[in-house]
C-alpha cells in the first residue's frame, strides 16, 4: 500500500488586495511532504516563502486582505474548505509555526509560562496546574536550564537563542504532525543557529513531525532536509534531493544561489559571487521566464514564453528552457578547466 | 516596581516646584491692584494701603512665595480675603461636582469610545468603520456648550426625562446625584470620547499588525480572544495616555459645561475669584487642579507598570 503524504499542496495560490490592484505573491505552487520529512524552502528574501507557509496555516485575513486559490490537503483534507472553527481546532494541535524574529514573535506583557500553558488549555483541555506541569517538560525538552524558574519569566529577559527555544516550546507542545518554521535563526547568531537547528533536527527524529524549514541559507538545508524546493517569485523553481541540489543543480537560479554560498579556500573567504540584479516587483510580473532579466542564459524564447515546472528525474523538477543544454555546456566547461 | 514608584515620585518634585513658581508669577504679574478691586470705587488711599499690608502684598516678592509655599506644604492655602474662610475650605467645597462630573464624563467615553475604536480597527477600511471615524470626528468638531445646550433642550426642556440644571450632592442619594450630572457628563464626555476612540483604532490597528498577534492565531487561539487577551492589552500603553490627559481635560476644563448647567464646582470657584480679584483663591484653585493633574499622571505611570512588564522589570 501506497503511504499517503502528510501534506499535499496543489496549484496554491495566494493573491493580496492592495491599494493598487490585486498582487499574486504566492502563483501555482505544487508539492508535497512525507511524514516525518524534512523539506527546506530556499530564495532570495521576497520569492514568496513566507506568505506560502502563511498560506498554508490561512493565517491571513480572508476578508480584506488575501484570497486563496488551489488545495492544501493535511492528512487528505483540503484546510481551504475548512471553517474558521475547525481551522482554529488545526493550528497550534496538528499544525505550528514558528517565526524569523522570536522577540517580536512572542507577547511581550505575557510570562513565557502563560504563552505556552495557552495552547495547551486551548487544544488539550487541560487545566492550568496540568498546562503548567507540561510547559515546564516543553521547557526542559527544548533545553532551556531551569525552566520552573524560567517559566515565570517575560520574553524581553531571555537571550534571542532562549526566545526561540520558547517558540519552539509553543509550537511542539501540542505535537503537532507538521512544523513550518518560517527562517527560524536568521536573526540568530552562528554558535546559537547552529543549536537551534541541531534541537530541530533532534525533535524531529523524536517526535517524527514534519517540517517545511524555511531558509534563505543553503548551508542549513545541507545540514538538515532531505528534499529543496527552490522558489523565485513566487513559484518553485527547482525541486530535488538535497544531494542532487548541491552535485547537479539545473535551474540557473540555484546554480547562482549555489555559488554565492560563502566559501572557505585556504584562510581567506574566497570573494562573493552574487546573482545580478534584484526580483522583480509582484506589480510587473513578467510575461516570459520570470528569472530571464538575470539570468545569463536567457534568449528570445525565454522573454515570451513562460516555462512550466518539468520531470528531469523521478525526484528532480525544473523550470527552464535551456536546462539541459547548460547542463551540457557546464560539463564541457568544467572538464576543460581540469 | 518600589523603585519605579520612588522614581516616578521623585521626578515629580522640579516639576512641582517650577509650575507653582509660575502660577505664583502669572497671578502676582496679573495688572489690577487686588485691594483697590475688593475694596471697590469708593476706597481711599489709606484703606488700599492697610489692606495690602493686611494681606502680605507689601512684602518682597520672594518672602510672599515662601510663605505660600510654606503653607502649602503644611496643608494651608491660605485665605479668602472676600469668603472669610480658608481657601482650602472653598476648594473642598467645590471639588465634588467637578470631581463627580469628570469620573462620570470619563467613564461615559471609555463605555462608547472603546468597543467603538476596537470595532474599527477590527473592520478597518469597511463602511462601518469609515461611519464612526466620521462620527468622531463630528464629536470633535462639536463644542461642548452646544452639544450642551442641545442636550439640554432635547432631554431636559422637551423631553422633560433629567434636570435642566443644578446640582444635588451624593448625600441626597446616588441616583438624584447621577440625574444631575448625565447632561453634563455627556456634553463634556463626547469630545474624549471621540479622542480616546481614535487612538484605541489607531494603537490597535498598529498592534494587529505585530508578529505576536500572528503567533497567537498561528496557535489557534480564538478571534476575541485574539483582540482582547493578545492584541488591546498591548494597545492600551498609548490608550491610556490618552485616558490621562482627557481626565486631567476634564478636572480644569469643565468651566463652560458647569456654567451652563449652572454646577457649582472649581470652574465656576475660579471665574468668581478672577472678578474679585481674590488672588489667593486664585493660586490655590490652580495649584490644587496641578496637583489632580500631577496625581493622575502618577496613576497612569504606574498603570503602565502594571500592563507591561518591560517598564517594570530591568532587563537582566
Ligand atoms: N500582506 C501582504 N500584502 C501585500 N503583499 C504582501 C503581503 N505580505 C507579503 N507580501 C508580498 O509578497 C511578496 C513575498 O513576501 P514574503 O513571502 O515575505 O517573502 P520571503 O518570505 O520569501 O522573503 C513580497 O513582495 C511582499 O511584498
Ligand atoms: S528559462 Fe531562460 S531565462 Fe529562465 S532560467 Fe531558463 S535559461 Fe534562464
Ligand atoms: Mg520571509
Amino acid at each position: 500500500m501506497e503511504k499517503r503524504p502528510l501534506l499535499e499542496v496543489k496549484n496554491l495560490k495566494t493573491h493580496f488586495h492592495t491599494e493598487r490592484g490585486q498582487i499574486t505573491a504566492v502563483d501555482g505552487i505544487t508539492f508535497h511532504l512525507n511524514e516525518g520529512e524534512i523539506v527546506g524552502v530556499v530564495g532570495e528574501s521576497g520569492c514568496g516563502k513566507s506568505v506560502m507557509s502563511q498560506s498554508i496555516m490561512r493565517l491571513y485575513d480572508e476578508k480584506y486582505t488575501a484570497k486563496y486559490e488551489g488545495e492544501i490537503l493535511f492528512q487528505g483534507e483540503n484546510l481551504l474548505n475548512l471553517s474558521k472553527a475547525m481551522m482554529q481546532k488545526i493550528r497550534g494541535n496538528d499544525l505550528s509555526m514558528i517565526f524569523q524574529d522570536p522577540l517580536s514573535s512572542l507577547n511581550p506583557v505575557y510570562t513565557i509560562g502563560d504563552q505556552i500553558r495557552e495552547s495547551l488549555m486551548i487544544h488539550q483541555n487541560l487545566n492550568k496546574r496540568e498546562a503548567q506541569q507540561k510547559a515546564i517538560e516543553m521547557l526542559r525538552l527544548t533545553g532551556i536550564p531551569a525552566p520552573e524558574k524560567r517559566i515565570n519569566e517575560y520574553p524581553h529577559q531571555l537571550s534571542g537563542g532562549m526566545q526561540q527555544r520558547v517558540m519552539i516550546a509553543i509550537a511542539l507542545s501540542c505535537q503537532p504532525k507538521l512544523l513550518i518554521a518560517d527562517e527560524p535563526t536568521t536573526a540568530l547568531d552562528v554558535t546559537i543557529q547552529a543549536q537551534i537547528l541541531d534541537l530541530i533536527a533532534e525533535l524531529n527524529a523524536q517526535l517524527g513531525m514534519g517540517v517545511i524549514f524555511i531558509t534563505h541559507d543553503l548551508g542549513v538545508v545541507a545540514e538538515i532536509c532531505t528534499r529543496v524546493m527552490v522558489m523565485y517569485l513566487g513559484q518553485i523553481v527547482e525541486e530535488t534531493d538535497t544531494d542532487c541540489l548541491f552535485s547537479e543543480p539545473l535551474h540557473p537560479y540555484t546554480r547562482g544561489l549555489i555559488k554565492s554560498i560563502p566559501q572557505l579556500e585556504g584562510e581567506r573567504l574566497q570573494k562573493l559571487y552574487t546573482i545580478d540584479g534584484t526580483v522583480p516587483s509582484l506589480q510587473k510580473v513578467p510575461h516570459g521566464c520570470r528569472f530571464a532579466s538575470r539570468c545569463p542564459y536567457a534568449d528570445e524564447l525565454c522573454k515570451e514564453q513562460a516555462p512550466e515546472l518539468e520531470a528531469y528525474s523521478p525526484t528532480q523538477k525544473v523550470r527552464c528552457w535551456h536546462y539541459k543544454e547548460i547542463l551540457k555546456k557546464e560539463a564541457v566547461h568544467e572538464s576543460s578547466n581540469e | 516596581m518600589l523603585s519605579y514608584l520612588f522614581k516616578r515620585i521623585y521626578s515629580l518634585i522640579p516639576v512641582l516646584f517650577v509650575v507653582s513658581v509660575a502660577i505664583f508669577l502669572i497671578v502676582h504679574i496679573t495688572p489690577g491692584d487686588p485691594a483697590a478691586i475688593i475694596l471697590g470705587m469708593e476706597a481711599t488711599e489709606e484703606q488700599i494701603a492697610s489692606l495690602n499690608e493686611e494681606m502680605g502684598l507689601n512684602e518682597p516678592i520672594v518672602k510672599q512665595y515662601l510663605l505660600w509655599v510654606g503653607g502649602v506644604l503644611q496643608g494651608d492655602f491660605g485665605q479668602s480675603y472676600f469668603m472669610k474662610e480658608p481657601v482650602l475650605d472653598s476648594i473642598l467645597s467645590h471639588l465634588g461636582p467637578t470631581i463627580s462630573l469628570a469620573i462620570l464624563a470619563e467613564i461615559v467615553a471609555l463605555i462608547i469610545a472603546i468597543p467603538i475604536g476596537i470595532f474599527a480597527a477590527y473592520r478597518r477600511g469597511s463602511f462601518t468603520d469609515h461611519a464612526l471615524m466620521v462620527a468622531t470626528l463630528l464629536g470633535m468638531a462639536v463644542p461642548s456648550f452646544l452639544l450642551g445646550l442641545l442636550l439640554m433642550l432635547s432631554f431636559g426642556v422637551y423631553l422633560q426625562w433629567l434636570p435642566i440644571a443644578g446640582y444635588k450632592p451624593l448625600t441626597e442619594g446616588l441616583w438624584t446625584h447621577l440625574r444631575y450630572l448625565i447632561l453634563p457628563a455627556l456634553s463634556l464626555g463626547a469630545i474624549q470620547a471621540a479622542l480616546v476612540a481614535r487612538m484605541t483604532r489607531s494603537s490597535m490597528l498598529e498592534v494587529l499588525n505585530k508578529n505576536y498577534v500572528k503567533t497567537a492565531r498561528s496557535k489557534g487561539v480564538k478571534e476575541h480572544k485574539v483582540i482582547t487577551k493578545h492584541a488591546l492589552r498591548n494597545a492600551f500603553l498609548p490608550i491610556l495616555t490618552v485616558i490621562g490627559q482627557s481626565f486631567g481635560t476634564l478636572v480644569t476644563g469643565a468651566v463652560v459645561v458647569e456654567t451652563i448647567f449652572n454646577l457649582p464646582g472649581l470652574g465656576q470657584l475660579i471665574i468668581n475669584s478672577i472678578e474679585r480679584r481674590d488672588f489667593s483663591v486664585i493660586q490655590g484653585v490652580v495649584l490644587f487642579v496641578t496637583l489632580i493633574y500631577v496625581f493622575i499622571n502618577l496613576i497612569v505611570d504606574l498603570l503602565y507598570g502594571v500592563i507591561d512588564p518591560r517598564v517594570r522589570l530591568e532587563r537582566k
